[in-house]
Formats: C-alpha cells, sequence, structure tokens
C-alpha cells in the first residue's frame, strides 16, 4: 500500500514532505520514545507519534520509515518541517488521539 | 583567580519532590557547612524561592544563582539561571503561562509550599509543577537566551527527563551553555560514550532533594569572584576562567 492510499484512508493532512509520498507501506509502527523507535521500527513502516521535534525526522531517515503521523492536531516545530522536506519523510498529521489512528490504520493494513 | 565550590542543582520544599526540611534556612546553613561558595536554587518549573535563598545567602557569603529546573514540552529538564530578579520575573511569568492548569495532590506527588525565613508558610502552589510547560526545548531555550539567562540540559546521562532519554539523542544544533551530568554519573565512561559532547563544558551537581545531599557533588569554577558573568565565562571557558569536576 502507498502513503497517499493511507492518507485517504485515514483522511490525513500532509504537513510536509511531499517528494516522499510515493513510498511504499510495510506496516505500522506506534511509540514517542525515540530511542525505542531507533531500536524497534522497521524499514518501510508507518510510525504515529506525539513527538513533533527535529529529531523525529533524524530516527525516521535513520530506519528507512515511510512516514510520520503525528496524533491529536499537534504542529511540528518549523525545523521538523524544513527537515521532512529535505529527508523526503512525510510527516503527515490527525485530530485523532494514538489509540484511534492506530486501530484504523491496522484495520486498513490488515 | 580562584577555585569556588559550586552546586548549582538544589530543590527546596517548593518542589512537590523536595523533603519538607528543604526551607531556604535549612538550604543556605547546610551549603555553608558544607563549603560550598556557589549554589543554584533550580526548583521544578518555579523560582518563588530564589529571593529567600539569595538573601540569606548574602549573610553567609554564599553567592546564589537564580534559576529553575524547567520540564520542557519534550518532557526534557533543563536547568536555567538568570543574572537579576527583572529577568527571573519574567521567567516566573512565562513558566505561569505555560504549565498547564492541572492541579496538584500532595498526598500523591508531595506538597508545593512556599515559607519565610521562619518556616511559616505564606504560599501554596496548586498547579501541579513536575507537568511539562507547552514549548519546546528550542523554544525554551530561545527564551531563556533573549532574557540573557544560561540553558543547561540537566542530568543528561540518566535515562529519565533527560534529553538523551526524551529526544534519543543530543540534537546536533542545540545551543546549551553546558550539560549536567548526574552525580552518579563516571565522567570518563560518559565522554567517551558521547563524543559528540565534547563541544560543551560538563558540570556536576547533587540535585538535592534532602538536606544531607547538598553539595553530594559539585563543580570548581575557576574565576576571579563568584558572579554570573564570572560564572558563564568559565563555562564557555574564556578569559582564562575554566571549570573542574569534583
Amino acid at each position: 500500500m502507498k502513503i497517499t492510499d493511507i492518507i485517504k484512508g485515514l483522511n490525513l493532512k500532509v504537513i510536509s514532505g511531499q517528494n516522499g509520498l510515493s513510498n511504499e507501506i510495510t506496516g505500522g509502527y506506534v511509540s514517542d520514545l525515540l530511542s525505542d523507535v531507533m531500536g524497534n521500527a522497521k524499514e518501510g513502516q508507518i510510525w504515529i507519534t506525539l513527538q513533533t521535534h527535529q529529531n523525529i525526522i533524524a530516527v525516521g531517515s535513520l530506519k528507512d520509515i515511510a512516514a510520520i503521523i503525528i496524533v491529536k492536531g499537534f504542529v511540528p516545530e518549523a525545523d521538523t518541517i524544513e527537515k521532512s522536506n529535505v529527508e523526503n519523510i512525510p510527516v503527515l498529521s490527525t485530530d485523532l488521539d494514538t489509540f484511534t489512528i492506530a486501530g484504523r490504520l491496522y484495520d486498513l493494513l490488515r | 583567580m580562584n577555585f569556588f565550590r559550586a552546586d548549582l542543582h538544589i530543590h527546596t520544599v517548593l518542589s512537590p519532590c523536595g523533603d519538607l526540611e528543604m526551607s531556604p534556612g535549612n538550604i543556605v546553613s547546610q551549603s555553608a557547612f558544607k563549603g560550598l561558595d556557589i549554589i543554584g536554587v533550580t526548583d521544578h518549573n518555579t523560582t518563588r524561592h530564589c529571593g529567600l535563598i539569595a538573601q540569606l545567602a548574602e549573610e553567609k557569603g554564599i553567592y546564589v544563582m537564580l534559576g529553575a529546573e524547567v520540564t520542557t514540552k519534550e518532557e526534557v529538564h533543563c536547568l536555567a539561571f538568570f543574572e537579576n530578579t527583572d529577568a527571573l520575573n519574567r521567567f516566573q511569568d512565562y513558566l505561569d503561562s505555560n504549565l498547564p492548569d492541572i492541579q496538584n495532590d500532595p498526598s500523591i506527588f508531595g506538597e508545593q509550599v512556599q515559607v519565610d525565613e521562619n518556616e511559616n508558610i505564606i504560599y501554596e502552589e496548586k498547579k501541579l509543577l513536575i507537568n511539562a510547560i507547552s514549548r519546546s526545548i528550542e523554544e525554551t531555550e530561545a527564551f531563556i537566551h533573549w532574557l540573557g539567562g544560561l540553558f543547561i540540559p540537566a542530568h543528561v546521562d540518566k535515562m529519565k527527563n533527560s534529553i538523551y532519554s526524551q529526544l534519543g539523542f543530543l540534537p546536533p544544533d542545540l545551543n546549551a551553555d553546558a550539560l549536567e551530568i548526574s552525580k552518579t554519573a563516571d565522567i570518563g565512561d560518559f565522554v567517551k560514550q558521547h563524543s559528540e559532547t565534547s563541544r560543551f563544558s560538563l558540570i556536576q551537581n547533587s540535585d538535592a532533594h534532602y538536606p544531607e545531599d547538598i553539595g553530594s557533588a559539585f563543580t570548581a569554577f575557576y574565576i576571579n569572584e563568584p558572579s554570573f558573568a564570572e560564572i558563564r565565562m568559565a563555562l564557555k571557558g574564556e578569559n582564562e576562567r575554566k571549570i573542574v569536576l569534583s
């Protein structure tokens, strides 16, 4: 499944990283601890988090994350958006909380 | 120039986790007893005990760094210090307006009381001080520097509420004046494991919550005299000023 399908299916807003939207999704990962994501997330996963700091892009890039979904309508910092555009890692946004969006993503990928 | 002993991370009874014995009077007498020349007052997200401690410490010849241990949006603990009460009060306003309006439950988190020199309670902070403010670490850093203050991420080696635990690694363009390592950290090991911190001065403090802990770790400042400007120079390694860990 492509990120564009996920965006449509989950009604996500694209904040940045438009050039990465053709990335293929292999699964999902949910965590707010960056060290945990570095240790456990897999290539091609879509990562759901409430963190908005620019370090999420570095972690996403390190792990070849396909895209990042930021929950609860949180707005990422300006330097996060900038780095997302440089690294071509889409940052997507939802007003839903982690539990709900993760459940819907799970359904969509099943 | 001379060496001056500094413990720049001390909580008072106003912090919910601070022992009830951590009154301004007790902190100052304990600091004098431990031979400290400089102390930092760093309650969680409040500066309200700094004034009285500075006043009492002056009588004992101890210099006080006015500050707080602020919890950023990412739940990273950072020390902030200010040169004068004007800047300190503006930072207090910043904390008041950015700390969420969630009430403390003293039976769970502990009392948050401000006391006078006779240990009478004169104020109780109702908002839970251990919460995170709604500002990011970079926003907080920028505001502290805008006020002419010092910004020092706290106990960076700890796997709880530290820049490493919360953000995975040190943001490469972090504009810090120094980094604090916890008193149990082995400086040699830390520097070996984190060569990326070599551009920062490292300081070590007690993070005291109980009177007996005050001065249990300290940083020696090689400076002309205890003052904000001299301490800033030592952290930057300027004009032959320097710091030495105990």
